[in-house]
């Protein structure tokens, strides 16, 4: 064969150039005249100008290049098992996935969803491939993800808790927030949902810390899968985050959208923050068995992610439009994790309800005292006599640990914005709106609801904004319930009738799990309905000692 | 520091290295299949998008301003007894849609390809030229707009199963009107005559187009979702779009030396098999729910008159296209025949009467 001869020079052939091929893709688009688009996803935005695509990609590459994707993400799945992955992977990794992985798939189909409501708004069609394609790879990522937990629940020791996936997010006080994320996609106005809260915050800023920091830790405990499929969800996102950028780049130059944008960057931030790093926190710091004291803690991967990648380099760049950003609340956030101990009082949160999970919770050892002190100096002060105290108690026979007075723990209060609960006492708050008492983990929080989600903000009418709404407190559910009763109503039980799916512990040992028969004769409360049956006085009375704490008696 | 903690003695964490309760319980549990056992489809797609009467205790958490849910079935007329009943025919998850998408894009860059290799677009008859130019390029916007309405439709139904098949559906559309934008291009290429800016033109400004325009921004401009996926594929595609390509298209191009635009369009035509089944499914089940299916009935058959009359006057509207080719071989009241007898088995198939509209 002459030099320089190949396969590729001998069937290349003139092209049109991506960019021509862009340009007539968006010439699709029309203003129709014979019957006008109802605008049926309302904004209080203003969009005059036309967005820009930044990738300038069509269809015809796109889903080539998301089979090859694909190709790999099931091959390496294949060889996973094939390489008897599950012969060595972690299981208190793998019983975290039940709840992570009972959570994320409807986030992502709702961003699927939340391109029908930019896609109309958005003026022109430039940015209408980018749309679609997002729409498409939220399908994907929404059903890889269903793929993978399916996979798990065959091919792992235990598949209790993935058996029952959809009815548990469904019911479980944690996945709740994982539906606070979701909804916030997909409801209210479009501009804040679809665009501000899902793509400019959610994808650019916390997918990082989702869908690459999460499956480094996956990989440290033996789980191969997740990076594999999570890597590869995570390259669609630059796509996604080019859609977000752009979008905003059409509504910033407005300065009637400031105050709008300011205050949804304000609520997408904090509401983000307060969902994402309470539960990957919990997953990264928690569900792990790798005790290097030489790999970033997740407040050093918070760090890198969010604050220097992005709001060092995303948010700040946006006060030269004139936004004023929320540099105290980026502050706030990062002292609630390194200060304020908001993910270890998660995880503590998670563990003494663990009756009423549908995953296993395992103790904390003394070599993993040993790396939260490391990393975290001082935890082991506030939460080493809490972990001896559940290693203790997660033994059948015990009184579980939510019950068990010895311990002095105190239930918290649910907030009722980001709806994770109020774990830092201090921060603790609480409001009235239209007429009702309502609790909150901060101030942001409080904000949120009341101020943001309303119908008017700073004087301005916002008939577009979306409302909380439903029981947004998962206590009052099961008020004065048995906790037997209650886990029989989550579906929280196992073939045999009487075995609980959740166990504090790793014995895959019939003699060693509990059953309802261990957990019976306690009822469960809604601290919202007993704060707000106090007087006026007797609420401040009562926050006041909510804001002191409580402390964990030495267990002995 | 110190703390004793019994470590597991689990020395295996895969399925069967211990047995116990539940240890064998690796299906999900939480639906009824369709069939005897779950398919992967179902698995990946059911109850996913969650349901206060089904497992959603908290019910939605968010509200627009006015009250309505985060989903709603009062977002389109027709009412059911059970929204989660339909499962899409064509069985599609992400897996299945790229391969599909990816093996249909691989069919049609083939053919392109090699029919430009071999000078293929030099013997298209120049008459024929114009025709693809003015009304390929015409036609390319109605796919596009059936592509936008579905994904905005997508965003409304009740489950997951019936909002992933209409996105699966706007998936298809779009790429197809793509398609036919980037084969018209490459055409450019090699032979004189391909005006490219000639089919937007026709499209807003020629009478040939202005049914299929008017009746295509019908579809768009409808606000109940589910009356969009009905006009998409009940009504327009059957009495419109089939009959432009097949009824034109794929019948004369080959007559016209043009073997390559056939093999470009019967991609639509397998995608609309597709859409269809999904559509035909879950209409029938609509048609015979045991509380609603009478007024349902009535409902499909109103939507078919508003947007069957406009489909027919687009039809007829198009009749001078199937004189313009130098060698005809296809009659424009065959096709429509052909197209009319498609749809009334379509109806049939799913349980209302058309003949108030198509036969009047």
């Amino acid at each position: 064969m002459p030099e320089g001869l190949s396969l590729n020079k001998i069937i290349a052939q003139k092209g049109m150039s991506i960019s021509e091929a862009t340009a007539r893709v968006a010439d699709l688009g029309w203003t129709p005249s014979y019957v006008q688009e109802a605008m049926t996803f309302p904004t209080d935005y203003k969009i005059k100008k036309t967005p820009r695509d930044p990738m300038k990609q069509v269809l015809r590459s796109y889903f080539p290049m998301q089979e090859e994707k694909d190709n790999r993400v099931y091959g390496a799945l294949d060889a996973a098992l094939r390489g008897d992955m599950f012969r060595n992977v972690q299981p208190r990794w793998v019983e975290w996935m039940k709840l992570f992985l009972a959570i994320i798939p409807f986030p992502e189909i709702s961003a699927s969803r939340s391109m029908a409501m930019v896609a109309r708004l958005a003026p022109g069609e430039e940015l209408r491939t980018g749309f679609a394609m997002q729409m498409v790879d939220e399908f994907r990522h929404s059903t890889i993800q269903m793929n993978l937990k399916k996979w798990y629940m065959e091919n792992y020791i235990d598949p209790a808790g993935f058996d029952i996936t959809e009815a548990a997010f469904g019911k479980c006080y944690a996945s709740t927030i994982g539906r606070q994320f979701a909804e916030g996609f997909v409801t209210g106005d479009a501009i804040t949902a679809a665009n501000v809260y899902l793509t400019v915050v959610a994808e650019t800023a916390f997918t990082n810390t989702l869908f690459v920091a999460m499956p480094s830790e996956a990989a440290r405990n033996g789980d191969y899968a997740l990076p594999t499929v999570f890597l590869s969800v995570q390259s669609d996102e630059s796509r996604h985050i080019g859609n977000g950028h752009s979008l905003l780049m059409s509504t910033i130059n407005d300065p009637d959208n400031h105050l709008l944008l300011e205050r949804d960057l304000k609520y997408a931030f904090w509401q983000n923050h307060a969902i994402v790093d309470a539960a990957i926190g919990t997953f990264v710091e928690y569900g792990t068995t790798d005790r290097d004291k030489k790999k970033e803690s997740y407040a050093e991967l918070w760090h890198r992610w969010i604050y220097e990648d992005y709001y060092r380099t995303y948010m700040l760049p946006l006060e030269k439009y004139g936004i004023k950003i929320h540099h105290d609340d980026v502050a706030a956030a990062w002292d609630r994790i390194v200060k304020k101990n908001y993910v270890h009082l998660t995880a503590q949160f998670f563990s003494v309800g663990w009756s009423v999970n549908f995953w296993r919770i395992e103790a904390q050892t003394e070599k993993d005292f040993e790396w939260f002190e490391h990393k975290y100096p001082g935890w082991y002060a506030q939460f080493g006599e809490y972990w001896k105290w559940y290693a203790k108690l997660s033994e059948k026979g015990q009184t579980q640990i939510l019950f068990n007075g010895d311990v002095g723990y105190s239930y918290p209060h649910r907030c009722w914005s980001c709806m994770v609960p109020c774990l830092i006492r201090e921060d603790f708050t609480y409001d009235t709106v239209d007429g009702k008492v309502y609790t909150y983990c901060s101030e942001q929080c409080r904000w949120t609801h009341k101020v943001a989600f309303a119908a008017e903000y700073e004087g301005r009418a916002t008939p577009a904004m979306g409302r909380f709404s439903g029981r947004r407190e998962w206590e009052e559910c099961y008020h004065g319930w048995d906790i037997a009763d209650a886990i029989t109503d989550l579906g929280f039980v196992r073939p045999d009738g009487k075995t609980l799916v959740p166990q504090p512990h790793l014995h895959f040992d019939d003699a060693k799990m509990w059953t309802l028969d261990d957990v019976r004769g306690y009822k469960l409360g809604s601290p919202l309905t007993g704060f707000r049956a106090l007087t006026d006085e007797e609420r401040v009375t009562a926050a006041a000692e909510y804001r002191k704490g409580f402390t964990i008696n030495p267990c002995n | 520091m110190s703390v004793t903690t019994d470590k597991t003695p689990q020395k295996s964490g895969a399925a069967g290295a211990a047995q116990f309760a539940g240890w064998d319980s690796r299906k999900y549990n939480y639906f009824e299949p369709k069939g005897r056992k779950a398919s992967h489809y179902e698995d990946m797609t059911v109850d996913v998008q969650p349901d206060p009467k089904r497992y959603l205790l908290q019910d939605w958490i968010i509200s627009f301003a006015d009250g309505t849910p985060t989903y709603d079935e009062r977002w389109t007329a027709a009412k059911s007894s059970d929204w989660h009943k339909f499962r899409a025919i064509d069985q599609e998850w992400e897996r299945t849609h790229y391969q599909r998408q990816s093996t249909i894009v691989g069919m049609i860059s083939n053919v392109i390809e090699n029919g430009r290799r071999s000078g293929a677009p030099k013997r298209f008859d120049k008459a024929w030229i114009k025709i693809l130019s003015d009304h390929l390029g015409a036609y390319k916007h109605a796919e596009f707009g059936l592509g936008t309405a579905t994904m905005q439709a997508q965003r409304y139904g009740y489950t997951q199963m019936i909002n992933n098949a209409i996105l699966t559906n706007s998936s298809y559309k779009l790429r197809f009107s793509q398609d036919i934008t980037l084969y018209l291009g490459e055409l450019a290429l090699d032979i004189e005559g391909i005006d490219l800016e000639a089919g937007k033109h026709h499209w807003l400004e020629d009478p040939i187009w202005q049914g299929t325009r008017h009746a295509t921004e019908a579809v768009m401009g409808a606000t109940d979702f589910l009356e969009q996926y009905f006009a998409t594929n009940i009504v327009f595609e059957p009495l419109v779009a089939e009959l432009f390509r097949s009824g034109f298209v794929m019948q004369l191009a080959a007559a016209q030396n043009d073997f390559m635009t056939p093999a470009v369009v019967s991609a639509a035509e397998g995608d609309y098999e597709r859409n269809l089944a999904n559509a035909v499914d879950l209409f029938n089940i609509l048609v015979m729910d045991p509380n609603h299916g009478n007024e349902n009935r009535k409902l499909f058959v109103h939507w078919f008159e508003k947007h069957g009359t406009l489909a027919l006057q687009a039809a007829h509207q198009l009749q001078p296209i199937w004189s313009q080719p130098r060698v005809k071989v296809a009659q424009f009241s065959d096709a429509l025949d052909v197209q009319k007898n498609r749809t009334r088995a379509i109806a049939a198939e799913i349980g209302f009467d058309i003949r108030a509209t198509l036969d009047a």
